[in-house]
């Protein structure tokens, strides 16, 4: 079923007209599919897509209230002279993030999704066929805020980066698991604010750690602006040494 | 609740594959869920009964093979049963491991009338 557009959506009528005749045996189907394929080809659409036309796609998730937006605008507006910048924002309703993103200048796209809770690779290509990013670009995807539902749902993008602040638990990554597994870079956001909280960065790591031996950690804040540049010297490494597929 | 999403996913592979065996009710349906899929059962469960009133899967009868979850160290390669990510290898302690089991999501098979 697509939410987005209701294209493809599963007719549930069955007609079943009297002079249809066919046996009533019993038939074995090995089927072994995966529940996801079909979320998963569509992903592997939108990953080739991004590498012929070189655009860097990243698919940031976080729990609500971390930092997303404000990581986004403050990025968009330093670099908007070094990069193309496209955006496409996830949420159940409003388009209150496109707004602030589109005021920075950049080109966004809205998916609502209504009741649910992350984007799949199908909204994302829906997305892409409006928005037309051009080559050498980067798009970011934020999903909706969620540490959980988004986790089992590829969108195609190169890197996952999960964003944390230091106003939630130290333990998140404990908490759930399965969004740190899957990252490659995990930002630790409004470090400004750790003398106030009880938020220890090492323990955070430690965490983070157990669940992804390989996990890459930039902690920064949007706020002051200390930690930026490391951000952005990520974004440059990924932008310019593209990854061999 | 992304385990409604999953349940519409199983519905859609089950009226595919009726449709192409030209059958018009599905007696069984067999799934694949693995400890480490990320599937949360009592959410599976409610969104299963929700989402299944008038499809083909409608008074189904369902088998779920539960898949525990194994992993395997990187680092000294011992297997072991995994319940969670971060879950050490009781053998040397590290974290660099490898899941080769419990991340199954499938539909296994299906009896169809």
């Amino acid at each position: 079923m697509c939410s987005t557009c209701g294209c493809n959506t599963t007719d549930h009528e069955h007609p079943h007209p009297d002079d249809h005749h066919h046996s009533h045996e019993k038939k074995i189907v090995q089927v072994e599919k995966d529940v996801l394929y079909e979320n998963n080809l569509l992903a592997q659409r939108n990953r080739g897509y991004f590498d012929a036309r070189n655009i860097l796609a990243l698919n940031l998730v976080s729990s609500p209230g971390s930092g997303k937006t404000t990581l986004l605008e403050r990025t968009l507006t330093d670099l908007k002279n070094e990069f193309f910048f496209y955006v496409i924002e996830g949420d159940q309703q409003t388009s209150r993030d496109a707004d602030r993103i589109h005021a920075t200048g950049t080109k966004v796209a809205q998916i609502n999704t209504g009741k649910g809770c992350h984007l799949d690779a199908h909204m994302i290509l829906h997305a892409l066929q409006g928005m037309k990013p051009a080559e050498n670009s980067i798009l970011f995807i934020e999903n909706v805020g969620n540490l959980v539902c988004p986790a089992m749902f590829d969108l195609g993008e190169k890197e996952r980066v999960v964003i944390i602040s230091v106003t939630e638990g130290d333990d998140k990554p404990l908490k759930y698991p399965d969004m740190f597994h899957t990252s490659t870079l995990c930002i630790i956001n409004k470090i400004d604010l750790l003398p106030y909280v009880s938020f220890s960065l090492e323990k955070a790591k430690e965490y983070a750690r157990q669940v992804n031996p390989e996990l890459v950690f930039i902690e920064l804040s949007c706020t002051t602006g200390e930690g930026m540049a490391q951000w952005y010297q990520w974004l440059k490494e990924k932008v310019f040494v593209p990854a061999t597929v | 609740m992304h385990e409604l999403s999953i349940v519409m996913n199983i519905i859609q592979i089950a009226e595919e594959e009726s449709a192409r065996n030209n059958a018009s009710a599905v007696e069984e349906i067999e799934l694949d869920i693995g400890e480490l899929s990320g599937i949360e059962l009592s959410a599976f469960e409610f969104a299963w009964e929700q989402a299944i009133k008038s499809t083909l899967l409608d008074g189904s009868a369902r088998k779920i093979n539960h898949i525990p979850g194994e992993g395997q160290c990187i680092e000294c390669e011992a297997v072991f049963p995994m319940h969670r990510l971060y879950d050490p290898c009781p053998v040397c302690g590290k974290h660099y491991i490898t899941v080769t089991k419990g991340k199954e999501l499938k539909v296994r098979s299906l009896v169809l009338n």
